[in-house]
């Protein structure tokens, strides 16, 4: 173990103010008081986050993997530079794998260790994700998991979890939905979902054609 | 370490709630706290994998009962005091000790499309082949370090199969220490479910884990 024992003051729950956002924004102002952060710098990590990286961008490589076979297999084969093509990439997205659903398989992505999560095509984890229930359970019981999503598995399913132990990140990319023979890629994007990606669910059902 | 993060397989640590929510912070001090963590990371006083350690040093009772961004308030706080960023004192105070110097941020806000865009690739070339090659049996280690591992307990002496090999990556159990990258080759690496969970799981599932060349040996 290294000489400094965080120990003491991880574990400080005596000490005031006892209020967390009051304490942030301590913490904050000293920081920016110090010359240590720049505080348009946060507003730009919070705006990134908020409105540029997030779930939508992995719904454009599921839709181009389901509308162009080429691209499905340069995914497969080497995600980090096929989701690069359309320009995602960077933080906690440095190293991808794709793995595809079909009518045998089914996979379910999950950190048990803290919450790792492919930020660059997801954005940032929704709560029930970095849940200590979703972390413990969805090792030993995926079924059972998904099921509290929604989606029963059949014995004639194979289920692969993925455990993000390192810094590879997992895209799950589910199967084309039925009925969007010959859509394009904005309206097949729509019916992607953020949980479908991660195994926790199905993309949309297809409404009415565009 | 053993502690209460690595809780893959256990029961008991709450109820799911699978609502759809798609709000990104619940309260806006969350996003702060995120914006922090990464701006403050800037300086480059600490790696990820040390952050990850200062999260894992929670106390588990505390640590199980604040959320995940509370997580990273207090792992942050202990970073800037153990690194010399401030003190304790201000920390306390919430102001700068007198006569403290002003700095200038490494990140500003001009900067940080690119630096996240940018990110930090853990990738690193090996100047050794790699010990096992696809489709070798392997059981990993039944190693209880006391510091920073990715080696999950419920994987521990589990024999599983090489599904590919990753390339050189750092080794965050020498890495969150202080101790240098020490690159070296990481797996992906296939557990039966019954391997991991006993006679009732399906034999055709699996549980795939991404484990370093020091965490495996020969099965």
């Amino acid at each position: 173990m290294a000489h400094d024992d965080p120990d003491h003051h991880l574990d400080h729950g005596q000490a005031p103010p006892s209020d967390i956002a009051l304490r942030v924004k301590a913490l904050e102002s000293l920081l920016v008081e110090k010359g240590l952060v720049d505080p348009a710098a946060l507003d730009a990590i919070i705006d990134t986050y908020e409105h540029k990286v997030g779930p939508r961008n992995g719904a454009r490589v599921v839709a181009r993997a389901w509308a162009d076979e080429a691209y499905h297999a340069r995914l497969m084969d080497d995600a980090t530079a096929a989701i690069a093509e359309l320009g995602y990439g960077g933080r906690q997205g440095e190293h991808m794998i794709a793995v595809a659903n079909s009518a045998g398989v089914h996979n379910l992505v999950v950190c048990t260790l803290c919450s790792c999560y492919p930020w660059s095509v997801l954005g940032l984890p929704p709560a029930w994700y970095k849940s200590s229930a979703y972390r413990s359970r969805a090792v030993i019981d995926p079924r059972g998991v998904i099921a509290q999503f929604g989606l029963e598995l059949g014995d004639e399913v194979e289920v692969r979890v993925w455990d993000s132990t390192a810094e590879i990140r997992y895209l799950v990319i589910p199967q084309r939905p039925t009925g969007t023979e010959g859509w394009d890629e904005d309206a097949l994007a729509d019916l992607v979902t953020r949980d479908c990606m991660i195994g926790a669910g199905l993309p949309l059902a297809p409404g009415p054609r565009r | 370490m053993n502690g209460v993060h690595d809780m893959g397989g256990m029961a008991g640590l709450g109820e799911l709630d699978p609502r759809p929510d798609a709000a990104l912070f619940h309260e806006a001090w969350e996003g702060r706290v995120l914006g922090l963590t990464l701006a403050a990371a800037a300086w480059g006083r600490w790696t990820l994998d040390r952050s990850r350690l200062y999260r894992e040093m929670i106390p588990g009772p505390r640590y199980l009962g604040i959320s995940y961004y509370e997580r990273w308030f207090a792992a942050l706080a202990a970073l800037l005091v153990d690194t010399g960023l401030v003190s304790a004192t201000e920390v306390r105070t919430g102001h700068a000790d007198p006569g403290a110097e002003t700095a200038a941020p490494p990140l500003v806000a001009a900067q940080v499309g690119a630096v996240l865009a940018r990110g930090a690739p853990t990738s690193r070339t090996l100047h050794a082949p790699p010990r096992f090659a696809l489709g070798d049996s392997v059981r990993a280690r039944n190693l209880h370090p006391p510091g920073h591992t990715r080696l999950p307990r419920y994987v521990r002496g589990r024999r599983g199969e090489i599904s590919h090999l990753h390339g050189g990556h750092v080794f965050p159990d020498c890495n969150a220490h202080g101790q240098g990258e020490h690159p070296q080759a990481l797996y992906q690496v296939r557990f039966a479910a019954p391997e991991l969970w006993g006679p009732n799981a399906r034999a055709a599932d699996a549980v795939y884990l991404d484990l370093w060349e020091d965490y495996l040996e020969p099965a």
